[in-house]
This record gives structure tokens, sequence and C-alpha cells, in this order.
């Protein structure tokens, strides 16, 4: 099992980074009286953790035995009838989807999907009523109609169904369904922290580690706790007893990345525009998402230019995200985006030496 | 053992009104529902206003389940009444054949069970600015030939709601279906209006709320009502029964006034890398920027010791920026480039490199 499982904290009471939230959470059970949740965050601050771990609060270790579904649903739209395949997680009390994997029909699945669950009442075995809750990952990628859609649900079935939403950033979604929300804020853990959970791995483990390693980790994993403990067991893979001065292996696409920066910066040519192209799709091949490889291709020129360049260059890294937004071939923008970059340097180099 | 339910409703539910009268302080409205009543004739109505008064909405299809308001016997509610909203499918088709079907079977007036029906039935169309264009034409049109009957000139009658971002929700319904309905615009709530409600639910709770505490609410609720409310329950669940100004900023999703100045300080400074790291710092702090932007504006808008000029030049950004944002543009860089811009500005650096072109 990796480390990142193994060591998930349980239960709210074993949280080492979130503990005031986790407290509070604790605090909002034990009352018994639930409002819908909205969890949000960077990715690798632990949401996940909390919610399952709010879960298995709420409703026993039970909550824990999930066993996964993947059905079709038959969708009524009026003059045709539309297949949807949507792989749930449940166990007897929570129900966990993804509605955003639905892409544009997203829609019917609030529409009707999550309207058929949330009107479904569980009943215990005292034959008390009890709630389900619905786990709603990655809300933010959620259509705005389907956003719409969820409003209403999320106050008519309010008795039956809780629902608790996951995203990474609270400003895609619309301020209806934040405001029906009690709203969870997770910031991404100090590096102190980290350098915490890893020592606690470690003591764990029975690891030696030498003063200031978990500090490097730390200081590399981006403020990612999920990054910072994978690297750590990279890092225990590769040698073992550890060195204070262990090289932690980057990961390789982000030296992929670097390589095409310096591309970038010694020569401003068509030529290379076409070597840099073919790069570019070797990434995207790969499945590291556009947005992700344009953020990092920033960072690592950004490193290499003088100030006044830098405005200009950031400036242009977000004209071109945002239209990569808007179109579909992602390869375009980011190539126009180094284009763009060359003609600015090539420009500042021609200004300044002649 | 599964969680046993005592007060698990919502608090905005909870204390919505029940009655007409009770309706939060749209007296005019109020007035002309209940006159309808009085005379039993009851034109298209549409509702519209910001969402803050959202109590209306419900409170409509509450009116004629609870109060009896249109004074629909209960047993013949499900005949009487269709409601849809948008968690239902109200495309085009659905306009064609539910509401149709529905509206064309006339109904007796007549006195059963001492409720006084009214001849008509009513058909309440929910967040109706969420409908396409075509399926509000095509609204408009099933609407006439009923209409042309005399006898069954009342068969049924339009309730429309429609709620959204201020008025604009209104410009989504079209207008000849506008032209058709009596409107009744709902007006947001004074603060005075909203502290007596609020502080009617504290006591209900037994919440004890300092003066301080109110005020914040009402400055972060921006006189949303059921956001106030919801915050309010949100803070009583977390940190008990006596809730502080801070309190209600932590459950609010405001972002702390310290941040918002160490962005702004570190944009005045000038240094890129400096505000490239504060930035950075927001984004991992799990800060929305929607709500970053805005509260940058009141930050920029406020300062004494920037000129008109230069304050123009960042709210223009961060109105591109803002509309980059609904587009769902990448957070970091897009706060990347205010911050930038800003820093340009406040430090008097060329927006434009001189060497271009």
């Amino acid at each position: 099992m990796l480390w990142v499982d193994k060591y998930r904290p349980k239960t709210l009471d074993k949280v080492i980074v979130h503990e005031d939230v986790a407290q509070n959470l604790k605090k909002l059970v034990t009352e018994q009286d639930c409002p819908h949740l909205l969890f949000y965050g960077p990715p690798g601050s632990g949401k996940k953790t909390l919610i399952m771990a709010l879960l298995r609060q709420m409703f026993g270790p039970s909550a824990e035995k999930v066993k996964v579904e993947n059905k079709t649903w038959k969708v009524d739209a009026g003059t045709r009838t539309i297949d949807l395949e949507l792989t749930t997680l449940a166990s007897t009390y929570h129900v966990e989807l993804n509605p955003s994997d639905a892409g544009f029909q997203d829609r019917y699945i609030v529409q009707e999907i999550i309207k058929e669950m949330a009107k479904n009442r569980p009943i215990d075995t005292k034959g008390k009523k009890g709630f389900k809750v619905l786990v709603l990952n990655e809300v933010d990628k959620l259509s705005r109609e389907a956003q719409h859609s969820l409003r209403r649900t999320m106050e008519k079935y309010s008795a039956s169904c809780r629902l608790i939403l996951c995203c990474n950033s609270s400003s895609k979604v619309t301020e209806a369904v934040r405001s029906r929300c009690l709203n969870v804020r997770i910031n991404a853990p100090t590096e102190e922290q980290i350098v915490k959970v890893l020592e606690f791995i470690g003591k764990k483990e029975g690891l030696q580690l030498p003063s200031g390693f978990a500090a490097r980790i730390a200081e590399k994993s981006n403020r990612s706790l999920r990054r910072a403990i994978l690297a750590f067991e990279t890092c225990r893979v590769q040698q073992y007893p550890f060195t204070s001065n262990q090289a932690i292996p980057p990961m390789d696409w982000e030296e992929y990345v670097s390589e095409i920066a310096s591309d970038i910066v010694k020569e401003q040519s068509p030529k290379r525009l076409f070597q840099v192209r073919g790069k570019i799709y070797e990434l995207l091949i790969n499945c590291i998402p556009p947005e992700i490889v344009l953020k990092r291709l920033l960072f690592e020129l950004l490193k290499k230019l003088d100030a006044e360049l830098k405005h200009e260059v950031c400036h242009w890294a977000a004209y071109y995200e945002h239209r990569m937004r808007l179109g579909q071939k992602a390869i375009f923008h980011i190539e126009a985006f180094v284009a763009k970059f060359m003609s600015i340097y090539k420009g500042f180099l021609i200004a300044t030496f002649g | 053992m599964a969680p046993v339910i005592q007060s698990s409703q919502q608090w905005v539910e909870k204390y919505r009104p029940k009655q007409v009268k009770d309706v939060a302080h749209q007296d005019e409205v109020v007035r002309v529902l209940t006159n309808t009543l009085e005379t039993g004739s009851c034109p298209h109505m549409l509702f519209y206003g910001p969402p803050a008064v959202l109590e209306r909405i419900l409170t409509m299809d509450d009116l004629v389940r609870i109060d009896n308001f249109l004074h629909i016997e209960p047993e013949l509610y499900k005949s009487r009444v269709l409601e849809l909203n948008a968690s239902d499918d109200r495309g085009i088709n659905v306009v064609r054949t539910k509401i149709k079907n529905f509206a064309a079977v006339a109904v007796g007036s007549g006195r059963q069970g001492g409720y006084p029906c009214p001849p008509f039935k009513i058909i309440i169309l929910d967040e109706a600015d969420s409908m396409t264009e075509d399926a509000q034409a095509s609204l408009m049109l099933c609407g006439v030939p009923w209409k042309l009957t005399p006898e069954s000139q009342d068969s049924f009658s339009f309730v429309i709601t429609s709620a959204g971002a201020f008025s604009d929700a209104f410009f989504q319904i079209i207008e000849p279906l506008a032209s058709r309905c009596a409107k009744f615009r709902f007006k947001p709530l004074s603060e005075d209006i909203m502290t007596g409600r609020v502080l009617h639910i504290c006591k209900e709770e037994g919440l004890d709320l300092d003066s301080e505490a109110l005020s914040t609410l009402s400055s972060i609720s921006q006189g949303d009502l059921r956001r106030a409310i919801t915050y309010l329950q949100g803070a009583a669940r977390l940190f008990g029964s006596s809730i502080s100004s801070k309190d209600l900023i932590s459950v609010s999703g405001v972002i702390p006034q310290e941040v918002v100045q160490s962005l702004f300080a570190a944009c005045k400074g000038g240094d890129f890398d400096v505000v490239n790291k504060e930035v950075n710092n927001v984004i991992l702090e799990g800060y929305p920027v929607s709500q970053m932007l805005s509260q940058l504006f009141e930050v920029i808008v406020g300062a004494d010791d920037i000129s008109d000029e230069q304050k123009a030049k960042i709210c223009k950004k961060l109105a591109e920026t803002d509309k980059c944002l609904v587009d769902g543009a990448d957070e970091y860089l897009q706060l990347l480039d205010v911050a930038s811009i800003t820093t340009r500005v406040l430090c008097n650096m060329p927006l434009e490199l001189s060497y271009e072109n």
C-alpha cells in the first residue's frame, strides 16, 4: 500500500494538519444537525481525507466499506433517451460521484440521477429516518445549467439528503449554490506541517531521518502534502539510509518542461518553435493537463527573465490560458504563447544588445 | 448508528414566512395579492427581484399550500397546481406537452370542503430566467388559445418567478412574455428589516450576537437574507451559541483584510518576485480569487494615495479578469496578471513594452 493511503487519517481525531477544521467538523456532526457542506482548497490539501473522516464520524466504520458501481442510467430527455454511464462509489450511507464526468450532459445527472438518489430516504434498523450523504466531486467543473439545477435539489430534499461538495476553486461555483452551503476552506498545509507529517511517517516506518531532509522534501512539494509523501516514498525506495544531501527526484514532466523553457530562451526561431511543438505534444499525449503545462512553463521562464519582462510574459500567459479555456485545441494556444514569448524576448535582446 | 434528525432542518426553510402577511416587507406586492384574492381574478404574474429576497419565491408555492392563500383545497392541489423549477427539464418539449396538457383541461369553480376554490389552475414556473428563449416563446403562444374562448378565459394562470443576479434576471424573460404578465418587483431588503429578522432568529434559537457581529453579518451578506441566515446557522453550529464577528468571517469565505492588504502592499513595493510569492500564497491558502478581486477592488477604490487615473487603469483590468474567471480561466494566472498590472500602475512603470512593434 502506498504511504499516501496507509497514513491517511481515518478519524477526525487523528488528523494532523487541519486540526481546527477537524474539531469544528466534529462539533458539527455531534450536534447531528449537518448542513450542506462545500469544501474548497488547492489539490493535495486534504479535502478528501477530511470528508472521509467526517463520514466515518457520522456513520461509524461501515462508511468505509465502499463498493464501486458502474451503472448505466437511462434518462428521458423529451424526444430521445440518453444513456449515461456513471461510476459511483457507494457505502450504505453515502454515495460518491463525479457529475462532471458526463461532460456537457452533466445537467441530466443533476436533474435526474442526483434527484433520484436524493429522494430515497434510508431507514435505519430502529426504523428511524436517517439521511443520506451525497458526495459530489469537482463541482467547479459543472456547467452553469447543472449548478442551477442543483440549487433547487438542495433545498427540496434537504430533509433526506445532505450534499457534500468538493472543488478546487469556489469562484467557479455559482453564488446560489455557495450560499446554500456551509463553506469550508481547506488551505494547503504549510511546510512546517508537511515536515511534521513526514516525521510522523518516518517514525512509524522506523526510518532514520537526517536533519533537514524532510524540510527539503517539503520545500520541493509546493505545499502539496500528497506530493510530499509520494516523493518521500520514492526517496525511500531509491536510497536508504537517507543521506542529508540526497537528491529528491523531481517529476519527470517538470524536468521536461524546464528543458523546453531553456530551449526557448536559447534560440528564437521558427525552427525552434517547431521542435518545441513536438515536445509539448509529447507532454499532452502523456496526459499532462495543458493548463498545468502552461503554468509550469511560465514558472520556468520567469526564473530566467529580467523584472520588466516578467510582467509582460505573465500577462500573455494569462491571456493565452484564458483563450485555451474558450477554444478547443490546447496545443494552438500553448504554441501561440511560446511564439509570443519568443517575439518579446527577441525584441528585448535586440533593444538591449543591438 | 445512523444519525437521528432532530433539528436538521435548514434555518432558511425553518424561518420561511408561512403566511402572506408575514412575507417580509414587500408591502405593495402583498396588497395586490390580497386584492387579487378577494376579487377572485388572477392575472398571469411575474415575480422578479434580486436573489436576496428569495423568501418570496417559495412563498408563492407555500402561499398556495400552507396558507391556502388561493383557497384551494389540499386534495385538489395536485390537479390544480403544476410546479416546475430548474431542477426539472424544461425544454421546449415540456412546454409543448406537459404544460399545454395541464392547461387544456378546464376546471369548474365551486366551493368544495369549505374552500372557495378559484375557477382556474395555477402553473408555477420557478426560476424562469434559466428557461431557454424557445421555451419561453412557446410558453407565450400556448397561453393564447385558451384566452380566446370566453368561457375558458380564466382556466389557468401562470405564476412565473425569476431569480437571478439583480435585475438582469428580468431581462432574461423575453419581452412578449413579460408583457402578458402582471409584474411584481420585489425589492432588496433594507438593513433594518434584515437586522430585525436576524435578531428574531437569534432569539428563537437562543443565540448571542453582539452588535459588532451583527454589523459584520449585514456587511458580508450584502443584503442577502438567505446568505445571512446560512452564515448564522453555520457559525452557530461550529462555534456554539455565542458568535463573534470573527467566527462569521471564517464561515462566510470572506478573505481576511490582512491578506488583501499584504497583496496590495506587495504590489506597491514593485518587486515582481514578491508579488508572485504573495499571489501563490493566496492560491495555496485556498481563497477564492473572485472574492479576492472584489475585496481588492474595494481597497483600491478606497485608497487615498492613488490618482484617479491609476485607479481607473486597475479597475479596467479587474473587470477584464472577472470576465476571464467566469469563462473558467486559471485563477493563479489571472490573479498574477492583475497583480502585475497593479504593480506597474502603482509604480508608474510603462504598461506597454517600449521596444515592441
